[in-house]
C-alpha cells in the first residue's frame, strides 16, 4: 500500500475542481492578516502566487536569487501561452486542451490536474490582459492566436517572441504593488538552502544572503516552493545560469517525495553547441516551426560536404532536401510535439546527416514562408528571434536556414504534490515547474506559462486556505525555535565542508563532467547499461568533488563560487536520482526514451501495463538508497492509446 | 505646485519654456540686426533700436527677457549640479561619440560660453545705449536719437580690434548655433511635444533654425567688417 | 564556417571587494578565444584561469544568457553592453574584438547603483520606482474577458515596444547624467497606451517620477544616448510621453 494520497476529488472530471473548491476550507480576512507564507522563487508560478496571496491578505515573504524578481527564467519563454478560449472558432474547448495535454504528456499526468489546468486557462488570459500584458492583437482589437506543436487548433496567445517576459512583468507588477503596500516582503539575492519543519510541518526556511554571505532564518505558516526546474543538471541547457534544483532538492531531503525525476524535456529548436567553451544553449522559439520547415540533405555526400564547410544549404536543391518531419509525420508535419521532433533530429544526425561541423544540427528553413508570405510578415512574427540568432551565430536567417539541435529545456518531473499542490510534508507546497506537475512525460509548447500561472493565480491561493484554516491559532513562527538552530547549523556545516575542501579544480569543471555524463547516458536516449554506468560515474564525480573542489574568496561575503558549489552538490545527487528513475522506468514515454522499448518503426513504445504510475522517490538519508513509491494513474475519461502524430 | 517645480520634469519644463522664449527673442534680435545690412545709412536700424528703447518695452518686456535669461541660467546650474552628483564615480573610459551628439552632451559648457559672449556683447552695446548713454547722437526729423548703427559699425571696423571683435562675434554665433542645435528640439521633447514622427521633424527644424540664427549672426559682423 | 581565434587579449577589469572598500583596475591576459565565444563565456574562461591560479574570480551579474533577463550589466570599452548595437552583454560575441586588443570592463556607474562587488551593482532603485506605481491596480480574479475591451493593434504594438524593457540599467549607465528617464518612461508608456492602464495613469506618472527623483538619478537632458545603447531599442519618444503624462497630471492638481 502506498503512502501517497493524491486527494483527487471524486465525481465527474468536469466537476471535480468546482466541487473541491466548494468543499475546502476558507480563511477569514481577519485571520489571513495573521498568517505568513514564504514563497521561494519569483517566476510565473511564484510571482503570481505571491501577488495573489498578498492581495488576499496573507503576509508574504518572497525570495529569489537574482537581483530582482523580474529576472526569473520564466522571462525567457518566447512563444506563448495556451488557453482554451476558442476565440478562433476552431472548435477548441476545455476538453480539447485537456485531451491534447494528456496525450502530449504521453498519458503520464493526472487527469484531474490537467482538466483543472485547462479549466482555469481562460481566466489566466483575462487576468493578464487586465494587468496590461500587451498581447498581440488583430486589427479589430481582439486578441490574436498562433498555433503550436502537438495540437490542431490555434490557442496560443503571445506577445511577440517575448510572451514569458510580458507575463512575468505582469505578475511582477502585481507583486510590486503588494510590496509597495507592505504585504510582500521581498528578499532579492537570497537563496534558500534548507527547510525547517517543526512537528512535521513546514515552518520556515534557511537562506543565504548572497550579498553579505549571512545565513538567515525565516519563519512562516506555510512554505511554497516555486523555484523552477533542474535542467541545469546537464550543465548545458536552455535554463538560466543560476537555475537550480536546490529548493526542490532540500524539500526532498526534508521528506517531500520527488516525482518522475527522469522526465526532462529536450527542446528541438535550440542553437547547436559550438566548440568547448560554451556555457549555455539558446532556445529558438518553437513557434518558428509554424513557418519554418525542418530538413537535412537526402544525400549523404551532401551532408558530408556541409559538415566540411564545402557547401552551403542554399546549394542544395529542393528535391535533394529531406523534410523528415513532414515525411514521417504527414498530419502534424513540422508541428509534432517536442519529444518527437527532438528524437527525429537526433535520428537523422546519428545516421550521419547532420549539417554542421560536429554533425549535430539540422536546418530550420524560412525560405518557403518568405516566398509565400513575404519577408515583412516573417519579420513581424519572428523579428526579435531572427535578430537573436544572427547575433549569436553571425548568420542571417532570412537568407540562410537556421541550424538547430535539441537541448535540455524543461523538467516535467519535480516535487510530488497532491491535488492541493501540497507535497508530502504538511504545509510545504510546490508549484510551477518545481512540481512534477501536469505535463506527464512531455510538455506541450506554451503550456509551461499556463501551468505556472494557473498554479499561482487560481489554484494555490484556494487550496492553501484548506491547510491554513487549521493554522489560525498558530502564532507567528518563532525563528529562535531549536529546529531553526539545528537547520542553520546544518547549512553552515554543509557550506563550510565545501569551502574547506580547498582542492584544485573549479566548481564548473565538476559541473561540466556531470553534464557530459547526463547528456550522454541520461539524455535523449537511455538504456540500462548506460544508466548503470551513469550512476557509478556520478558517484565518482561526487567523490572527486568533495575531495578536490576549490572555492576561492571569503566564506562570509559575496562568493559566487560558493553559491555554485552548493548548487552543483545538489545536482550531483539529483543526477543520481534521475538516472535511478530512468533505470526503473523501462518504457519509452514522452521525453524519456528507453532504447529497450521501441516499436518496429523506431517510435517510442509505452508500457501502460507496467508503468502507468508516477514514480515518487523518498529520501532515506545520506548515501542510502531512495525508496520508490508509486502513484497509480487512473484514467477515467481518456482511453490510453499509442501516441501517433502521423 | 511646489512639488511640481522641484521635480526633475518640472525643472526641465522651466528650462524648456525659458529656452523657447529666448529662441523667440533671438529671432526678433536677428531681424532687428539685419536692418544693418539692408540700410547702409543705419536709419532703419536706429529706428528699430529706438522702438526697442520705448518705455513700454524697456521697462515692460526687458525685465521679462532678463528674467528669462536668469531663470534659464539658474536652472541650468541646478540641473547640472544634480547631474554631476548622480554619478559620483566617473568611468575610466566612456565612449559616447556614437550614441549622442557633441552639442547635446555639452549644453552647459556651450551655454556658459554663450553667456560670456552675451556679457561682452551687453558691455559693447546695451550698457552704452541704454544705461550710460555714451553713444554717438544723430538728428533724425528734428529729434536727436542714439546712432546705434554707428556704434555697431565702429566696433567691427575700428583698427585691429575690428578684426578681433568680428572673430569673437562669429565664434559667439557659432556657439549659439550649437546650443540651439540641441536646445530647440530638446525643449519640445521636455514639454512632451514629441513622438516618433515629430521627433525627426523637430530635430530638422532645430538644425535649420540653429543654422539660420548662427548664420545670420555670423554674416552681420562679417558684412559690417568688410563692407561697411 | 570556422570561427577566428583571437590569440591574445588583455582584460582590464574593475575589482572591488565590497561596497565599503575602494576598487581599482586589474589587468589580466587571456589567450586563444574563439570568435564564436560570447563575452561572458570569455569571462568564464578567465575566471577558470583565475581559480586555477588561486585567485578570486571576477564577480559579474548574469543569468539567462539569452538577452532577456536583464541581469548582465557590463560597461565594456566605454559602452554599456559593449561594442555592438541592440544587444545585452551576454549576446556580445568575441568576434567583435580585435587581435591583441585591450578590453576595459567597468561596472555600471551611477550614484543610484552602488557597486556590490567587482562588476556587480545594486539596481534595487529600479524596483523601488516600479513599486511606486509601475502596475495596474487589479487583484487576481474578477476581471473582464480578455476580449471585452478592444485595443487597436497600433496601441498594443506601441505598448509592447515600451514593455520590452528588460530593466538592465544600460540607459542609466550610458546617460551622462545617470538619468533613469528611459526606464521610467518605458513603464509609464507601456501602461498609458492601454485602456486598462489609463485609469490610474496620472497617479502612476506622478508617483514614479517622485520616487525616481528621490533616489538620486540625474535629470534627462535629451542627449538620446540611452536609446542608442538600450539593448531593446526603447525609444525616447517614451520620455516625451512621460513628460506629457506628468505635466498633464500635475496641471490637474
Amino acid at each position: 500500500m502506498t503512502v501517497l494520497n493524491s486527494k483527487i476529488p471524486a465525481g465527474p472530471l468536469a466537476e471535480k475542481w468546482s466541487k473541491h473548491k466548494a468543499a475546502i476550507k476558507v480563511v477569514s480576512p481577519a485571520n489571513k492578516r495573521k498568517l505568513d507564507i514564504i514563497v521561494v522563487g519569483t517566476g510565473l508560478a511564484g510571482g503570481s502566487a505571491a501577488a495573489s496571496l498578498a492581495e488576499m491578505g496573507y503576509n508574504v515573504k518572497a525570495f529569489c536569487y537574482q537581483d530582482s524578481g523580474r529576472r526569473a527564467h520564466s522571462i525567457a519563454a518566447q512563444g506563448g501561452i495556451n488557453a482554451a478560449k476558442n476565440y478562433q472558432n476552431d472548435n477548441d474547448s476545455i476538453y480539447r486542451l485537456f485531451y491534447d495535454t494528456i496525450k502530449g504528456g504521453d498519458y503520464r499526468a493526472r487527469e484531474a490536474n490537467v482538466y483543472r489546468l485547462a479549466e482555469v486557462s481562460g481566466d489566466i488570459i483575462d487576468q493578464c490582459v487586465a494587468q496590461g500584458v500587451p498581447f498581440a492583437r488583430e486589427y479589430g482589437g481582439t486578441l490574436s492566436n498562433r498555433s503550436f506543436g502537438g495540437v490542431l487548433v490555434s490557442r496560443t496567445f503571445y506577445a511577440r517572441g517575448q510572451t514569458g517576459q510580458q507575463l512575468l512583468l505582469g505578475c511582477y507588477a502585481s507583486m510590486n504593488r503588494m510590496i509597495g503596500q507592505g504585504k510582500i516582503e521581498m528578499h532579492e539575492r537570497n537563496e534558500m538552502l534548507d527547510i525547517v519543519t517543526v512537528d512535521g510541518k513546514a515552518r520556515g526556511i534557511i537562506t543565504r544572503n548572497l550579498v553579505t554571505g549571512e545565513v538567515e532564518r525565516h519563519g512562516a505558516h506555510a512554505v511554497v516552493i516555486a523555484s523552477g526546474g533542474y535542467g541545469n543538471v546537464f550543465f548545458l541547457s536552455t535554463n538560466a545560469m543560476g537555475c537550480n534544483g536546490g529548493a526542490a532538492w532540500q524539500a526532498y531531503k526534508n521528506g517531500a517525495f520527488f516525482g518522475n525525476p527522469c522526465f526532462v524535456q529536450i527542446h528541438p529548436t535550440c542553437i547547436p553547441v559550438h566548440g568547448e567553451q560554451q556555457s549555455k544553449l539558446t532556445l529558438m522559439s518553437e513557434s518558428l516551426r509554424n513557418d519554418g520547415r525542418v530538413w537535412v540533405p537526402k544525400k549523404k555526400e551532401d551532408a558530408i560536404k556541409l559538415q566540411e564547410g564545402k557547401m552551403g544549404p542554399n546549394d542544395i536543391a529542393d528535391e535533394d532536401r529531406d523534410f523528415y518531419l513532414e515525411r514521417r509525420y504527414p498530419s502534424y508535419g513540422n508541428l509534432v510535439p517536442r519529444d518527437v521532433a527532438s528524437r527525429a533530429a537526433k535520428e537523422r544526425c546519428d545516421a550521419g546527416f547532420g549539417v554542421n561541423a560536429e554533425g549535430k544540427a539540422v536546418y530550420l528553413d524560412f525560405k518557403y514562408s518568405i516566398e509565400r508570405l513575404g519577408q515583412d510578415v516573417i519579420e513581424a512574427r519572428y523579428g526579435n528571434l531572427f535578430q537573436m540568432y544572427e547575433k549569436i551565430t553571425d548568420v542571417d536567417p532570412y537568407n540562410e536556414p537556421m541550424q538547430i539541435y535539441p537541448a535540455i529545456h524543461y523538467s516535467m518531473g519535480g516535487t510530488w504534490v497532491d491535488y492541493n499542490l501540497m507535497t508530502t510534508v504538511p504545509g510545504l507546497y510546490a508549484i510551477g515547474e518545481a512540481n512534477f506537475s501536469d505535463h506527464g512525460g512531455n510538455r506541450l509548447g506554451a503550456s509551461a506559462l499556463m501551468q505556472g500561472l494557473a498554479d499561482g493565480y487560481f489554484v494555490l491561493p484556494y487550496t492553501i486556505g484548506d491547510y491554513l484554516a487549521d493554522e489560525i491559532q498558530t502564532p507567528r513562527i518563532d525563528v529562535n525555535h531549536p529546529e531553526f538552530d539545528k537547520k542553520e547549523k546544518a547549512v553552515n556545516e554543509r557550506l563550510q565542508k565545501l569551502f574547506n575542501v580547498k582542492g584544485n579544480k573549479s566548481v564548473d569543471s565538476f559541473h561540466k563532467r556531470l553534464g557530459n555524463i547526463m547528456w550522454d547516458y541520461v539524455g535523449m536516449a537511455r538504456n540500462e547499461e548506460g544508466l548503470k554506468f551513469a550512476i557509478a560515474e556520478i558517484a565518482k564525480i561526487k567523490e572527486d568533488f568533495y575531495n578536490d573542489v576549490r572555492i576561492p574568496g571569503d566564506f562570509d561575503a559575496m562568493n559566487i563560487e560558493l553559491e555554485k558549489a552548493g548548487r552543483v552538490a545538489d545536482f550531483l545527487e539529483l543526477g543520481d536520482l534521475m538516472a535511478r528513475d530512468a533505470l526503473n522506468r523501462n518504457e519509452s514515454c514522452g521525453g524519456h526514451y528507453r532504447e529497450e522499448s521501441v516499436t518496429e518503426e523506431g517510435e517510442a513504445k509505452r508500457d501502460d501495463e507496467n508503468f502507468t504510475y508516477v514514480s515518487a522517490w523518498e529520501y532515506k538519508g545520506e548515501n542510502q538508497e531512495p525508496v520508490l513509491h508509486k502513484e497509480e494513474l487512473v484514467f477515467e475519461e481518456v482511453k490510453l492509446t499509442q501516441r501517433s502524430y502521423k | 505646485m511646489s512639488s511640481f517645480l522641484s521635480s526633475s520634469i518640472g525643472k526641465k519644463l522651466i528650462m524648456s519654456l525659458s529656452g523657447l522664449f529666448l529662441v523667440l527673442f533671438l529671432l526678433v534680435h536677428l531681424i532687428l540686426n539685419s536692418f544693418l545690412m539692408f540700410d547702409s545709412t543705419g536709419e532703419l536700424f536706429n529706428a528699430g533700436a529706438h522702438f526697442m528703447a520705448m518705455p513700454v518695452i524697456r521697462f515692460g518686456l526687458q525685465p521679462v527677457l532678463f528674467g528669462g535669461f536668469i531663470v534659464h541660467i539658474i536652472y541650468a546650474i541646478i540641473l547640472t549640479l544634480q547631474n554631476q552628483k548622480a554619478r559620483p564615480q566617473k568611468y575610466a573610459s566612456q565612449n559616447l561619440g556614437n550614441s549622442s551628439t557633441w552639442s547635446s552632451r555639452n549644453m552647459f559648457v556651450l551655454g556658459g560660453l554663450v553667456l560670456v559672449f552675451i556679457v561682452m556683447h551687453l558691455m559693447h552695446f546695451f550698457v552704452p545705449m541704454q544705461i550710460t548713454g555714451e553713444v554717438p547722437m544723430k538728428m533724425v526729423d528734428g529729434v536727436e536719437i542714439h546712432d546705434g548703427a554707428a556704434l555697431v559699425k565702429a566696433l567691427f571696423t575700428t583698427g585691429t580690434f575690428g578684426i578681433v571683435y568680428t572673430c569673437i562675434y562669429v565664434v559667439g554665433a557659432i556657439l549659439l548655433g550649437l546650443h540651439l542645435a540641441h536646445g530647440f528640439w530638446s525643449s519640445f521633447q521636455s514639454i512632451g511635444m514629441s513622438n516618433n514622427i515629430w521627433r525627426a521633424r523637430l530635430e530638422r527644424a532645430g538644425y535649420i533654425y540653429a543654422i539660420f540664427i548662427a548664420g545670420g549672426f555670423t554674416i552681420i559682423p562679417l558684412y559690417l567688417h568688410f563692407f561697411a | 564556417m570556422a570561427d577566428k581565434i583571437i590569440k591574445n587579449l588583455t582584460i582590464k577589469v574593475w575589482r572591488q571587494k565590497n561596497a565599503k572598500t575602494a576598487g581599482k583596475f586589474e589587468t589580466y591576459k587571456i589567450n586563444d578565444i574563439s570568435g564564436g565565444t560570447s563575452f561572458l563565456e570569455m569571462l568564464d574562461i578567465l575566471n577558470e584561469q583565475l581559480i586555477n591560479d588561486g585567485q578570486e574570480p571576477i564577480a559579474f551579474d548574469h543569468d539567462c544568457r539569452e538577452g532577456i533577463c536583464g541581469m548582465c550589466s557590463l560597461f565594456i570599452n566605454g559602452r554599456a553592453h559593449g561594442p555592438d548595437d541592440d544587444i545585452t552583454t551576454c549576446q556580445l560575441h568575441m568576434r567583435k574584438f580585435k587581435e591583441g586588443e585591450t578590453i576595459t570592463i567597468e561596472p555600471w556607474r551611477a550614484g543610484a547603483f552602488p557597486v556590490i562587488k567587482d562588476l556587480i551593482v545594486d539596481r534595487t532603485a529600479f524596483e523601488k520606482v516600479l513599486q511606486a506605481g509601475g502596475y495596474i491596480s487589479v487583484n487576481t480574479g474578477g476581471v473582464p474577458d480578455g476580449n471585452a475591451i478592444p485595443i487597436s493593434q497600433d496601441d498594443a504594438e506601441e505598448a509592447m515596444d515600451a514593455a520590452a524593457c528588460i530593466g538592465c540599467g544600460a540607459c542609466v549607465a550610458t546617460c551622462k547624467n545617470s538619468s533613469a528617464m528611459l526606464f521610467v518612461s518605458a513603464k509609464v508608456s507601456h501602461l498609458a497606451k492601454l485602456p486598462q492602464g489609463r485609469v490610474e495613469a496620472s497617479r502612476r506618472a506622478k508617483n514614479m517620477v517622485a520616487k525616481m527623483d528621490e533616489l538620486g538619478f540625474g535629470n534627462c537632458t535629451n542627449t538620446g544616448a540611452c536609446e542608442v545603447e538600450c539593448p531593446k531599442g526603447i525609444s525616447i519618444a517614451n520620455i516625451a510621453r512621460l513628460n506629457r503624462e506628468f505635466l498633464a497630471a500635475k496641471i490637474k492638481d
